[in-house]
């Protein structure tokens, strides 16, 4: 038994290892950087983390990505709540084909979709908002909402639904106070993918963005442009995204391996 | 058993509304753009489908997708057993359970471009921890913006990093839902670890692996923003994979129609692989 947990914790260092460097390095001047090879910040330095608190352009960053990654997992959850209820109980015509089609737009390359999309924006007069972003990144969110509420929703027993029309509730209210709260581990593991890929999505994010909702992932690039290559200011930003994720990967740690485990495939 | 309902047509219908807004419109300019020639000034001709004969014949794509298929290949074949391996051998149940299950899901959340920017922070020679480790300690020259396997096999272990947890976390969703009773069964019958894991394990695991292999061959297939601020494509093109040969053909030579016309070829690889894996894997259900 112990010899197999060898595994596990040579895989957890092996994944730490980059992320302890950025860390490491974030903590480093420039100078120490680029002067050569230490394992840990001889100079222990807190002025990168200075700046991005220091600088609006960066923390707004930060708000931006928060802000539309927000908005995004919201809008998703809300609107692919019913629709999994329908698909997980009721027959209707073109069903089948539609739930297909949702998820085929999962594998659409994001690379594909960013100058349409930049026009598509532009031309309805949202380019640069909060809300072009989270409405963009619905594009692959909304599907994998779909159907991972959807696997939830086929565990419940439909006798549950039925008992509470025969009590008397209407559908709204049974939806809210029943049938929610039944489901709220799916509910939390669709926010979480549905957070997650909007984090991490960068090239339709930076392709809808100028100034106003600039994500951070977006406003690193200019560490390699403005004064040479601040490695150290790079470390920092970087170190900084991991957190958010970080602190949501907590709440939802003992439902996550379900997500998945629950879809139909 | 499911009620017929065409009412439930109303439940679905922001989430079409929503998702047709992304896709249909964005995909129709593409068509748009993929059948027509522009010199500018918003001037289009009909071009037919020359420029789907064009980039299918030409060696550039080609050669994109060669490497794309080399790159999703090597992708698949790691991470997927890798990822099993690891499930296999974590602990059940305990207290570790969830710091494992946290630690490991950590990189699928950082920004793809800051996993690129801390590879490369990573990998730099001199100065990264591994770039340092490999010229200075181990002797092996390695510097992956001069030389071409360099670049790939720090391409291919950046990805292993980033993803094989999403396999792990997966296959060990599927061997947890298997109750004990099945491993006494086959304590009683003596079946070996190699039987277990045969005739248990995998049949179990089976649904999550689809999923797990689907999602794995269709972002990696679709990689971009991890690659591209890695190597840039480089050294020469040897790690210019799809997605980024169709962003330098569409933003930055503007190539509008070729571009387009990729863009379709690309998505429709996609969805015949993707359709090809489910159909295979799901097959025996069927029967």
């Amino acid at each position: 038994m112990k010899k197999r947990s060898l595994i596990p914790i040579l895989y957890i260092a092996f994944l730490m290892l980059p992320i302890y460097w950025l860390v490491a390095m974030s903590f480093k001047t420039t100078n120490e950087i680029l002067s050569g090879f230490s394992l840990f910040p001889q100079t222990f330095t807190l002025d990168n983390y200075k700046v991005i608190f220091t600088d609006p352009s960066w923390y707004w960053g930060y708000i931006n990505s928060i802000i539309y990654v927000s908005m995004n997992t919201v809008i998703s959850v809300a609107v692919a709540l019913p629709a999994a209820y329908a698909f997980s109980r009721y027959r209707f015509l073109g069903d089948k084909q539609l739930f297909l089609w949702l998820l085929t737009n999962r594998m659409a390359p994001a690379a594909v979709f960013a100058l349409p999309f930049f026009q598509l924006y532009s031309s309805v007069g949202l380019f640069d908002t909060h809300i072009a972003v989270a409405l963009a990144h619905c594009l692959f969110n909304i599907p994998l909402a779909v159907w991972i509420l959807e696997g939830f929703m086929g565990g419940v027993p439909k006798e549950l639904d039925e008992t509470a029309y025969v009590d008397g509730y209407s559908f709204p209210r049974f939806f809210i106070v029943i049938f929610l709260p039944t489901i709220k581990a799916g509910v939390g593991v669709a926010a979480f993918f549905c957070f997650m890929f909007s984090w991490v999505e960068l090239l339709l994010a930076k392709t809808l963005t100028a100034v106003q909702a600039k994500p951070i992932a977006a406003e690193m690039t200019k560490t390699a442009s403005s004064a040479g290559y601040e490695l150290g200011l790079l470390a920092a930003a970087g170190t900084l995204t991991i957190i958010p994720g970080a602190i949501v990967i907590y709440f939802v740690r003992n439902y996550i391996a379900k997500g998945f485990a629950l879809g139909r495939v | 058993m499911k009620t017929e309902n065409q009412k439930a047509w109303f439940f679905v219908l922001p989430v079409l509304f929503l998702v047709a807004f992304n896709a249909l419109v964005p995909i129709m300019t593409v068509v748009n753009y993929s059948v027509q020639e522009t010199f500018g000034n918003n001037v289009f001709f009909w071009q037919g489908l020359d420029w789907f004969e064009q980039i299918l014949r030409s060696d550039r794509f080609q050669a994109a997708l060669g490497r794309q298929f080399l790159f999703t290949f090597l992708i698949l074949i790691i991470e997927i057993p890798l990822g099993i391996i690891i499930a296999l051998s974590m602990p059940k149940k305990g207290m570790w359970v969830p710091v494992c299950l946290v630690l490991m899901a950590l990189p699928m959340l950082i920004p793809w471009n800051v996993v690129g920017a801390m590879w490369n922070i990573f990998t730099l020679p001199k100065i990264g921890l591994l770039g340092y480790f490999m010229n200075d300690v181990l002797g092996i020259a390695y510097d992956m913006t001069q030389n071409p396997f360099a670049a790939w096999v720090t391409i291919i272990v950046m990805d292993v990093w980033h993803w094989t947890s999403l396999v792990v976390l997966l296959s060990y969703a599927g061997l947890v839902s298997i109750p004990d009773a099945y491993y006494q069964a086959a304590k009683i019958d003596g079946a070996s670890p190699w039987k277990v894991f045969r005739y248990i394990q995998l049949p179990k695991m089976k649904t999550v692996l689809t999923i797990a292999i689907l999602l794995r061959f269709m972002d990696s297939f679709n990689i971009y923003t991890e690659p591209f601020v890695l190597t840039g494509g480089g050294p020469g093109n040897s790690t210019t994979l799809l997605s980024i040969d169709l962003v330098k053909i569409a933003l930055g030579q503007f190539d509008l129609g070729p571009a387009a016309a990729m863009s379709l070829i690309y998505f429709a690889i996609t969805l015949l692989v993707s359709w090809l894996f489910y159909t295979l894997m799901t097959k025996d259900d069927a029967q």
